[in-house]
């Protein structure tokens, strides 16, 4: 049975595009069968991160609105055999996700993929609405910061309320909580919140830390997913989030502040 | 000098919202104009500037079927710099005068809001609704009729309201409303105060930073003390026969 795993926020800008696309690429590269929808219908991304932009022809609406086949716009991933990216399109309105066409997609889906991730727009609007609306998960991406852990909570209780699975009575949404842009030295100078202050709030299992890294950057502008990068602190991190999701038990690290060694206290960093 | 073109706003003319308002309500106990003129002068002698310049609905549920000049009563009540609005508890003379006189002739009144208050009889108390989810910002909870009990945190941007009292057993750091009928009796308790606005019968305040220090973070509670909110931590319970 296929798992559907919404990435969602409410705030833009903290990573879910980031993460989804990492996410995704975790699973595949274990084996599973994966597939990444981007739900920003009007301002897409994910191509760009997933670094497969040149190669979209058809979209996430073409196949809804019955203008192409499925397998016609899944684009296969250059990195990971077993990974998938259904784009979202650039030009139409996002009206044009409907609950019953994103219903009939996933559930296509559903057939040859053990897990569909989905990344959600930023908002409270339809397109993170229908991105959420058949998961079976949600990562709940939060910067360490009051007004993300603020929308986190926000979407936290739409989920509990509009997803299918809140509608029709079934077994809430599993819900996980994933910390990115995380920079230790903030939070021990009292600029950032800490972690727990963070969990306190939002009461949701944490699956993960990403600390805040130029190399997320650096990964996205060079279309490769930062997982793939394990010399990385994010890469590493990427893949605890993925081991921990699959049920493996992984202890948090990177959240201390990096101690310097005498040379580098000597000639800085 | 040419005429300037008309701009048409994109978004239309005009629009109409709903949008409410707490208006203070005179309400009238005499129809004669010289008693009337000479009480609202006394009160307004109490240094009442607060009702400079507002807008004031008139209550006519006292003098109901007597004869009442409201025209010249308008005009009187604007000589005192208050703008009335508007008349409710009206009888059909006093509401055709009304609407002479430029004043909107409203519905309800005191008599019928205490018609709909809840009773409280013995046989048929309603339980008190009990949430176990956090309740989250801009999720909203209503114990129409009884007590909200909540056994997990409200958050900052939530509110939850309650015709009688509301007890949360874990932070409260969004807003309660407790009373919301008129249940001065009504009370709020948490077992963590972090509310950003509290309010019993409609006697409500905001912690625009945080509550007092003395209750911030610990366990409190709130009640009416007549027209005074009061504020006051919950201490664990000492046994007066065994303390020394």
């Amino acid at each position: 049975m296929s798992e559907i795993i919404v990435v969602t926020s409410g705030k833009g800008g903290v990573g879910k595009t980031t993460t989804s696309a990492s996410f995704a690429s975790g699973l595949a590269l274990r084996g599973h069968r994966t597939v990444v929808i981007d739900f920003d219908v009007g301002l897409r991304n994910l191509d760009l991160i997933m670094g497969c932009e040149r190669r979209v022809v058809y979209d996430f609406v073409n196949v809804i609105q019955g203008e192409a086949k499925l397998k016609q716009a899944l684009i296969r991933d250059k990195h990971t055999p077993d990974l998938y990216v259904l784009p979202a399109s650039q030009t139409r309105d996002k009206e044009a996700l409907t609950k019953e066409g994103v219903g009939a997609v996933l559930d296509e889906l559903r057939e040859d993929f053990d897990y569909i991730v989905c990344d959600s727009p930023a908002g409270i609007e339809r397109g993170a609405l229908m991105a959420m609306y058949y998961a079976d998960h949600a990562i709940v991406v939060t910067n360490p910061e009051v007004s993300s852990v603020r929308d986190s909570d926000r979407i936290l209780g739409i989920i509990d309320a509009k997803s299918k699975r809140a509608e029709e009575g079934e077994a809430p949404m599993a819900k996980h909580l994933l910390i990115t842009r995380y920079v230790s030295e903030r939070v021990a100078a009292g600029e950032m919140l800490s972690i727990d202050d963070i969990l306190e709030l939002l009461a949701v299992p944490l699956i993960g830390v990403i600390p805040e890294s130029e190399s997320v950057l650096q990964a996205s502008n060079a279309g490769v997913p930062v997982i793939h990068d394990q010399a990385t602190v994010p890469g590493q991190a990427y893949a605890d989030v993925v081991a921990r999701f699959l049920g493996e038990d992984k202890p948090l690290r990177f959240l201390e502040p990096e101690k310097k060694g005498l040379l580098k206290r000597l000639f800085g960093t | 000098m040419g005429l300037n073109p008309v701009e048409y706003p994109k978004c239309g003319a005009v629009e109409f919202k709903g949008s409410v308002f707490t208006l203070p309500v005179l309400h009238l106990h005499s129809v004669d104009l010289r008693v009337v003129v000479e009480g609202l002068a006394r009160h307004l002698a109490k240094g009442l500037r607060f009702f400079e310049g507002a807008p004031v609905v008139l209550d006519l549920g006292a003098v109901r079927g007597q004869a009442l000049d409201l025209v010249a009563l308008n005009e009187h009540l604007r000589a005192q710099d208050l703008v009335p609005v508007g008349v409710r508890s009206a009888d059909p003379e006093q509401q055709a005068q009304a609407r002479e006189a430029g004043l909107a002739v409203l519905q309800g009144g005191a008599r019928i809001e205490r018609e709909e208050a809840p009773r409280r009889e013995p046989d048929s108390l309603p339980l008190a609704k009990v949430v176990e989810q956090p309740v989250r910002s801009g999720q909203q909870v209503y114990a129409r009729g009884g007590d909200l009990v909540l056994l997990a945190p409200v958050n900052p941007g939530a509110e939850v309201i309650a015709d009688g009292s509301i007890h949360v057993y874990a932070p409260l750091r969004g807003r309660a409303l407790a009373g919301v009928r008129g249940d001065t009796a009504a009370r709020i308790f948490a077992l963590s105060m972090e509310a950003e606005l509290v309010s019993v019968a409609g006697h409500f305040r905001i912690f625009e930073e945080a509550p007092p220090g003395s209750v911030h973070r610990r366990p409190a509670q709130i009640y009416l003390d007549g027209e005074r909110l009061v504020v006051r931590a919950l201490d664990p319970w000492k046994d007066p026969a065994h303390s020394i």
